[in-house]
């Protein structure tokens, strides 16, 4: 156990202590804040246009003179003057563009925007939206409908959903939770594939170096293979910490930054505080530990049994295939139902579950469902984790030999 | 000290030993010879219990071969590798601390060793800046840090120059004076008959020769002898108590032979025939050397 335990350190720190990995622990939080920063910009200023737009409107029909109304950088000007007439106008200003509404405005496409660039979408929605205002207004006034009562009985509904739990009633956010269990479910699969190549590749570096043989002249091969996986399992538990540790600072400060308090930052802080983080940390961690192990242990016996990691593909895509499918699930099909048959399916099954049933967790999963997926996962860790140490106690000894699938299957079965 | 007893080990579509047994004494120089592919290496992953025997035993030092034994155990494999990005000091201690040394003691240990061999200022280095036969020293150095009882070591002098093989093949002598038991495998068969006490030579999975080096040399002895001697060049009758292999090249003073005894004469007979005809020199007992016992063995066999 002792010498495990010396493994683990040696794997541990001499990963911890690369620049790479300190690097990483900066920069995904960084980019994760530019991210939000961006996304909160242009959530901002997308409503808005940036540049003052000026909207000649030759008003064929009649029916809209004068109700336009001016909005921040956009003024409607209305002319007499015809098209042809505005046309050299229009090529020498960029922001200036022509509405022309025919008599017959309401045959579909009939309404022309004229202008020397292609004009932007939050501009023609703009003016769509004007029009539609007014032409309906319009309609009512017809057929002697009294717009002013229309507009005080005019209402504005949006669904606050709500959550009944044996504790009482909670405010739920539909929208955090698909955010939250895809970026889980992104997450896991991501880091399964990093640390569990991290381990191949160390495996594959200890085999073609030599060292090998020297150190399974000290200890078990299943001591060594134990104890690279935990040592990476560590270190990705660090990053973790560190990446959770910098991800909070960070949003309060650009939370603090970037949103007036009824900004859209807010409102995504306030929405994402109705998930609760504590179990959803549990169950992140539980599902990264297991398919960890799970996989990482898939991926030493593959490391064992080539002799470079360009002859690993032949193996590879068996063993990431079925996190593959459920990955590209997840952010396809899975959020959007959350308890059909498929996804209750892959969330029980080990080697898709701890994909699929991050994207679950935060919609809630029935106790029973959790209970059978995590015991069936510790059940397949220690499963793949025996198969592989057979495979891997072989596979290390044999060099410039390329193993087949048969061959893998005798390695399982020789004798000590 | 290590007591082989029947081992047969089979890879699927060969056998790598069948019914090996050997002994080797403690304190002993212990050579493995054998030609390439004989099962050399798979003999040595079995003592040092990388793989397990199908069948057989292995005793050390009376107990039944155990993983306590791991420790006591130090071992060169024939291909040599370090963890290339490691620093040389780091990995040492690493390597020592894995047969169960203290840091502190590793360390200790390490300083006589790097002085011993000049290595002081590689400490902080990494493996992948020093040249092949640095890599060597340092590996060696490792194997032998935890001062095991039995010492093995795989073609310990392949990759080294000559100035580094002689400074190895020292330091090999002084661990055994000092108490270690060492069994090494090579086929270099001249640095067998300097360091070896006893040897065994395995061919084909099959150990077809062990014993003392001095033994098994001497039963080798086919009485053949090297003369020579001054004078005119001796007429032989046939009457002589040997046969004439050959006479080789002489100049005009002294001339050279070789005989071979015939039927239970001995070199005093050969003396006593020749005296009166001629001044000798010197007579030679030509005994066959291990690289030629080796080869006529595996030649035997094939």
């Amino acid at each position: 156990m002792d010498k495990v335990l010396l493994i683990i350190q040696r794997e541990y720190f001499t990963r911890v202590r690369k620049k790479a990995f300190i690097i990483m622990i900066f920069v995904v939080p960084l980019l994760i804040l530019a991210m939000g920063a961006v996304i909160t910009l242009v959530a901002r200023n997308s409503d808005n246009l940036s540049d003052p737009l000026v909207v000649k409107v030759i008003d064929l029909s009649g029916q809209f003179s004068g109700k336009f109304k001016n909005q921040k950088n956009l003024t409607f000007e209305l002319t007499t003057q015809s098209i042809d007439d505005l046309k050299p106008a229009l090529n020498k200003d960029g922001d200036l563009s022509a509405l022309v509404i025919p008599t017959d405005y309401t045959k579909k496409d009939s309404v022309k925007i004229y202008s020397q660039k292609k004009p932007g979408i939050t501009l023609t929605s703009k003016i769509e939206e004007e029009m539609n205002a007014i032409a309906i207004n319009n309609g009512m006034l017809k057929n002697h409908i009294d717009t002013s009562l229309l507009h005080s009985i005019k209402s504005d509904i949006s669904l606050n959903p709500m959550e009944i739990t044996s504790s009482g009633t909670n405010k739920t956010s539909q929208g955090a939770d698909i955010a939250v269990g895809i970026a889980c479910a992104v997450l896991i699969y991501l880091c399964l594939f990093i640390y569990g190549a991290q381990v191949m590749r160390g495996v594959i570096e200890e085999k073609t170096s030599r060292i090998i043989e020297v150190v399974i002249s000290s200890v078990k091969p299943f001591q060594l293979m134990l104890g690279k996986i935990i040592g990476v399992g560590l270190v990705g538990l660090t990053q973790f910490a560190a990446w959770i540790v910098l991800s909070i600072v960070s949003t309060k400060i650009v939370g603090h930054a970037l949103s007036s308090p009824q900004g859209g930052m807010m409102q995504a802080l306030a929405a994402l505080q109705t998930i609760h983080f504590g179990s959803l940390l549990f169950y992140f961690l539980f599902y990264f530990l297991t398919g960890y192990l799970l996989y990482s242990a898939l991926f030493a016996a593959v490391g064992s049994a080539v002799d470079s990691e360009t002859e690993t593909q032949q193996f590879m895509f068996p063993v990431t295939l079925p996190l593959l499918f459920t990955y590209i699930l997840s952010v396809s099909i899975l959020f959007r139902a959350p308890d059909s048959p498929l996804a209750v399916w892959l969330s029980m099954i080990p080697f898709t579950a701890p994909v699929a049933m991050m994207v679950r967790i935060p919609f809630g999963v029935p106790g029973w469902q959790l209970a059978i997926s995590m015991s069936l996962m510790v059940v397949t860790f220690i499963f793949t984790t025996y198969v592989a140490a057979r495979i891997y106690r072989v596979g290390i000894l044999m060099y410039g030999k390329k193993a087949s699938y048969k061959e893998l299957v005798k390695w399982f079965f020789y004798k000590e | 000290m290590l007591s082989i007893r029947n081992i047969v080990k089979q890879y699927a579509g060969h056998t790598a030993l069948s019914d090996v047994s050997l002994e080797v004494k403690s304190g002993q120089i212990f050579g493995l010879l054998g030609p390439n592919g004989a099962g050399k290496t798979s003999l040595i992953r079995i003592i040092t219990q990388i793989t397990a025997p199908d069948s057989g035993e292995i005793y050390f030092n009376g107990q039944k071969l155990n993983q306590s034994h791991i420790d006591r155990m130090g071992y060169l494999p024939e291909e040599r590798g370090l963890y290339k990005k490691m620093e040389i000091g780091e990995q040492m201690i690493y390597l020592a601390r894995l047969k169960g040394l203290s840091r502190d003691e590793a360390i200790k240990r390490l300083k006589v060793w790097f002085k011993k061999l000049g290595m002081e200022t590689w400490w902080k280095m990494k493996i992948e800046e020093l040249s092949k036969g640095m890599q060597q020293k340092a590996q060696f150095v490792a194997t032998v840090l935890h001062e095991p009882d039995l010492i093995i070591l795989d073609e310990p002098f392949s990759g080294f120059d000559p100035v580094n093989a002689e400074i190895i093949k020292d330091e090999i002598l002084e661990l055994n004076r000092n108490g270690a038991t060492i069994l090494f495998s090579t086929h270099r068969m001249e640095s067998v008959e300097e360091l070896c006490d006893s040897i065994a030579l395995i061919n084909k999975s099959k150990k077809i020769l062990d014993g003392s080096v001095k033994i098994i040399r001497n039963s080798y002895r086919n009485g053949t002898f090297l003369v020579e001697y001054s004078g005119d060049r001796i007429i032989f009758d046939g009457k002589q108590p040997f046969d004439l292999v050959e006479e080789m090249a002489a100049d005009d003073e002294t001339h050279t032979l070789k005989i071979k005894l015939a039927g239970a004469n001995s070199s005093n007979d050969v003396l006593q025939y020749i005296i009166p005809l001629a001044r000798i020199n010197m007579l030679q007992e030509l005994v066959p050397s291990m690289n030629e016992i080796f080869i006529e063995n595996v030649n035997k066999i094939a």
